[in-house]
């Protein structure tokens, strides 16, 4: 910061947003913008209905050019969502996007506290003294423009993961897709046939690996693991482990791709991979030709939508009404019934295959998780709501649908990859909602049942979906990432003790000391998470955007002091 | 790399069309993203909360609009249908009808001073679904992008009769322009087309009667019920019943309306478990001592965090599931929807009377799919959705044509938004591959 800009005067526009009626609806914003004008270096004030719709955003840049304006606060929702568009708003009005503000008014304000306008109302106005303290203080930054390198690597090698091996090979780009079986397919290796057309699986396989091994732009390792991941979005540096050898490769985005894995129902239902079997060992049977069974009785959610596991696992209804119409189409008089809770079998075609194995004969009876049916020896005892009464119904093969589960070894990649997982071990993308094959860490891609239980038709478009946002990144030569990162000031090195706790706590590895035994951060992994600041005893690392002296500022205007 | 003579022309901007063009657009693809209503956001922008997160669903879907308008590599046509394609893959000529807005979008500040002055009152608002009237100047939604006001050619008075132009002569920024004609755009050099028309609703075509519905006030429709709890609907967010006002105190949301069944649709419309839920939940923070029962034939909950959130349901928000099939609905003295039902746990016809009944109907193929499945030379399946192969789920049955989202079966939020990003993958692939 040269010393003219120092002497800037700091002049504020504040922009006070109604959300429709989730702001204005409760607390009066025409009042709080009015108030926000008495506060220090507030030179232009207003309300919007909507500061995020087109017309705000131009209000914005209008009160920018007209009031010479060299600070903008919003107070409106939250930066999750909508910090990005008000930064590139005043950039286009030439305003350097760091010296933007957010005020959260709705979640903070009218959102939590909707029932006490009032207090609702006095808060909006204390933190927007709080933002507009701040604001005063912010400073100008660069964001840090890296290099790109436009390959990709896809770790784990089914379904979802060749599909989006392919689809980035064929946009151009250098491709490497890691397995750690000895072959490529996944599931559909054990798979036996495929709903709702009752392809074999094997020909989808065989398809896919044959385009798989065609490709030029492909690479493909079997039996190898990837061993270690360092660097960051566009220059990611990996070890891929292959039979005691070991390839280095300069990567700029992953795809996570490594599917799931089967629950084996032990000390369930009399499970005894015999007679009673999984649906997965059913498919093996089926098969093999092996199925001569004459009643054969299914049992849905074993393992899942309980307290032990409490998701559905989306792909065992399916499943379960596949085999029975291969047994029957086998066997017309085999008797089979599926003992069910709720039938997931959404949309038109897999309705459609629910009403074939009903016209088929299977039957269908449905029972409760408060009253779970109980395997005898030959017969399993089944209370029917409808029907009020306790069933018993013979069998010679059952056959028990489980839940496909996180594989164990989750934990371990999501470490590397610096990612999460969720509840149930799977992983976990940046947004449920917009961003489902997202990580929120950049670069870093998901799909398939990896992320969760999905079926085979799911998981070629995950593979897709992944493979597009994936070439997002790596079609472009450069990348541009936030320049609000920590760093250790040449004024404040004396005070830089080298206890080396704001390595330990580093969650991105950003920073290590150079041959000097000086603590550097790397700047282009840094997330700005802060942690470092906050730890360092000796108060030697800043965090650019979030400087004592900014969060002070907050402070000292909340308290009045 | 990018082969920039050629384009990805987009058919539909509902959150599907909306993220393929983001994504195309931002791996420097050129993008032509055409719109028939007269702006962008579709049926995503109607909704108030999303499950299983009750994000508000404008909120996270506005910054998504905002890209779309200032992306440089997207053009965005709205009032906009295509006509007639001609040539293959890798080289498709696409001609467009684009409708006159009669007013100048480079021109209009989206200040409303026009609607304010528009003598014309009645309109019916679709945004809203239909239960708020506007002016013959509007705009849908107030955050609507483009953030230009649209003239209703049926009810303006001048565009009829010649008389009036009160608009025109209030507009500061001189931006009412009746002159404008109905325009035929011709795109050349687009490398592949990707449709993502979205879908429609079974009250656009059946009149429901067995439910009651449109003969009794206090029945409305799922779409119409987001829109009543809406903070910025038509009731401003407080639910109301429409034939007196009244809180409603106990609320039947019943499945499976005009799918899953014989006599209309047999296929399963897949998101209406999971937003009646999301519904009967925000009803509840509305309100906390409501009472929602949901009438349902199988709780289809598959996806991240489904279940979870029915129990959230069941546990926190005083809702319960009674897994049932309706017979009909009448009304008593006060006009209280009365539910007649086979209540599946005991085998019993019963019935139940509530304040508001809630209809989960159906999705189904969007408005004018065949015409522009014959425009575009794609096959239907037999529901009238576009048809795909199961292993190739966004391939169409013409190369180079692809598909993603509601236009080929009904689906949720992320798999439509996943279908997008996999649209634009095998698009990037046809450009980007030769």
């Amino acid at each position: 910061m040269n010393m003219s800009e120092k002497e800037e005067e700091v002049r504020i526009g504040v922009f006070v947003c109604s959300c429709g009626s989730n702001i204005g609806g409760l607390i009066d914003v025409k009042e709080v913008a009015e108030y926000a004008k008495s506060l220090p270096n507030v030179v232009f004030t207003e309300d919007n209905l909507y500061t995020c719709s087109e017309t705000g955003l131009a209000q914005i840049k209008k009160g920018v050019t007209e009031h010479n304006l060299n600070r903008v606060v919003v107070a409106s929702c939250t930066p999750r969502t909508h910090e990005p568009l008000f930064r590139d708003c005043i950039k286009d009005v030439g305003l350097n996007e760091y010296l933007f503000q957010f005020v959260n008014i709705r979640d903070q304000c009218t959102w939590v506290h909707m029932k006490h306008p009032k207090e609702a109302f006095e808060k909006a106005k204390e933190v927007i003294r709080m933002g507009v303290a701040k604001a005063a203080k912010l400073e100008a930054l660069e964001n840090i423009v890296v290099d790109a390198t436009p390959t990709a690597i896809v770790i784990g090698g089914g379904v979802a993961g060749m599909t989006a091996a392919l689809s980035l090979a064929n946009q151009g780009f250098e491709t490497h897709l890691v397995e750690k079986a000895n072959e490529l397919g996944g599931k559909l290796n054990i798979i036996n046939k495929l709903f709702p057309t009752s392809q074999d699986a094997s020909e989808l396989l065989a398809s896919l690996k044959r385009r798989v091994e065609n490709n030029p732009n492909l690479t493909v390792y079997t039996s190898a693991k990837v061993k270690e991941i360092e660097g960051f979005v566009g220059n990611y540096e990996i070890k891929v482990e292959q039979g005691g050898n070991s390839t280095d490769l300069s990567i700029g985005v992953i795809v996570v791709a490594v599917g799931a894995s089967l629950l084996t129902p032990t000390g369930k239902f009399g499970y005894d991979g015999n007679i009673r079997i999984t649906q997965y060992e059913l498919e093996n049977k089926l098969k093999n030709n092996e199925i001569n069974a004459k009643n054969i009785v299914m049992i849905q959610c074993v393992g899942a939508r309980n307290d032990e596991r409490k998701y559905c696992s989306n792909v065992c209804c399916m499943t379960a009404l596949k085999n029975s119409l291969l047994i029957k189409e086998k066997n017309p008089d085999a008797n089979i019934t599926i003992l069910f809770r709720d039938l997931y079998t959404p949309g038109t075609y897999y309705e459609e295959y629910y009403r074939r194995a009903r016209e088929a004969g299977v039957i269908f009876l449905s029972y409760k998780l408060e009253k779970e049916p109980v395997v005898e020896e030959n017969n399993i005892k089944v209370f029917n709501e409808y029907i009020g009464e306790e069933m018993s119904i013979p069998y010679d093969l059952l056959v028990l649908s489980t839940p496909l589960i996180a594989n164990d070894d989750n934990k371990e990649l999501a470490q590397m990859l610096k990612v999460p997982l969720e509840e149930n071990n799977f992983f976990l993308e940046a947004h449920v909602k917009l961003r489902p094959m997202d990580f929120a860490t950049d670069g870093v891609f998901i799909c398939g049942a990896a992320k969760w239980p999905v079926d085979i038709t799911e998981s070629i478009t995950q593979g897709y979906a992944a493979a597009g946002r994936a070439s997002t990144i790596i079609s472009h030569d450069t990348i541009e990432v936030e320049g609000a990162t920590s760093f250790l000031p040449e004024y404040n090195k004396d005070l830089c003790t080298g206890c080396e706790v704001c390595i330990t706590v580093c969650p991105y590895k950003a920073i290590s000391k150079n041959e000097d035994d000086e603590i550097e951060i790397i700047q282009v992994l840094c997330k700005g998470c802060g942690v470092c600041g906050a730890t360092c005893t000796n108060h030697a690392i800043v965090i650019r955007h979030f400087t004592d002296e900014q969060i002070l500022s907050e402070i000292y205007a909340f308290g009045g002091i | 790399m990018v082969d920039n003579s050629k384009s990805v022309l987009i058919i539909g901007a509902g959150i599907a069309g909306i993220q393929a063009a983001l994504d195309l657009g931002d791996m420097g693809i050129k993008v032509h993203l055409i719109e028939k209503n007269p702006v962008i956001g579709g049926k995503m922008a109607q909704l108030d909360k999303t499950f299983p997160t009750l994000d508000c669903s404008i909120c996270i879907l506005a910054p998504k609009l905002s890209e779309c308008y200032r992306h440089p590599n997207i053009n965005l046509y709205t009032l906009s249908e295509v006509q007639k394609i001609d040539g293959s893959s890798g080289d498709f000529t696409v001609e467009v009808l684009k409708r006159a807005r009669y007013v100048k979008e480079d021109a209009c500040t989206n200040c409303g001073d026009c609607a304010s002055i528009c003598p014309v009152r009645g309109v019916p608002n679709y945004f809203d679904a239909n239960l708020k009237n506007m002016a013959a100047a509007y705009i849908p939604f107030p955050s609507a992008v483009p953030p230009v006001h649209i003239i209703d050619k049926n009810s303006c008075v001048y565009l009829n009769y010649g008389i009036c132009g009160l608009c025109a002569t209030n507009c500061g920024a001189e931006a009412i322009d009746f002159t404008q004609k109905d325009e035929i755009l011709e795109f050349e050099n687009v490398g592949c087309i990707i449709v993502a028309p979205g879908y429609g609703l079974m009250e656009d075509v059946s009149p429901l009667t067995s439910y009651g519905y449109g003969k009794f006030k206090n029945v409305v429709t799922a779409l119409e019920f987001e829109r009543l709890i809406c903070a910025s609907g038509p009731l401003e967010g407080h639910l109301k019943r429409l034939s007196d006002g009244k809180d409603p105190k106990k609320i039947a949301f019943l499945q499976c309306i005009g799918s899953r069944s014989d006599r209309d649709k047999k296929y399963c419309s897949s998101i209406c478990c999971m937003y009646t839920t999301k519904a009967a939940m925000i009803s509840y923070e509305h309100n906390n001592d409501l009472e929602s029962y949901v009438f349902y034939i199988d709780m289809r909950a598959g996806g991240k965090g489904f279940q979870n959130f029915l129990r959230r349901g069941a546990e926190e928000y005083n809702i319960k599931y009674i897994k049932s099939k309706i017979s009909h609905i009448d009304v008593d003295e006060e006009g209280s929807p009365i539910i007649t039902y086979e209540d599946y746990d005991t085998a019993e016809i019963k019935q139940m009377t509530v304040d508001l009944a809630v209809l989960a109907t159906c999705i189904i193929p969007s408005q004018g799919i065949e015409k522009l499945a014959e425009v575009l030379g794609i096959e239907l399946n037999k529901y009238k959705f576009i048809k795909t192969n199961p292993f190739l789920p966004v391939e169409t049955s013409v190369e180079g044509i692809f598909t993603c989202g509601c236009a080929r079966e009904p689906m949720d939020i992320p798999r439509s938004v996943a279908e997008a990003s996999g649209a634009a993958a095998r698009a990037a692939e046809v450009i980007k591959g030769g």
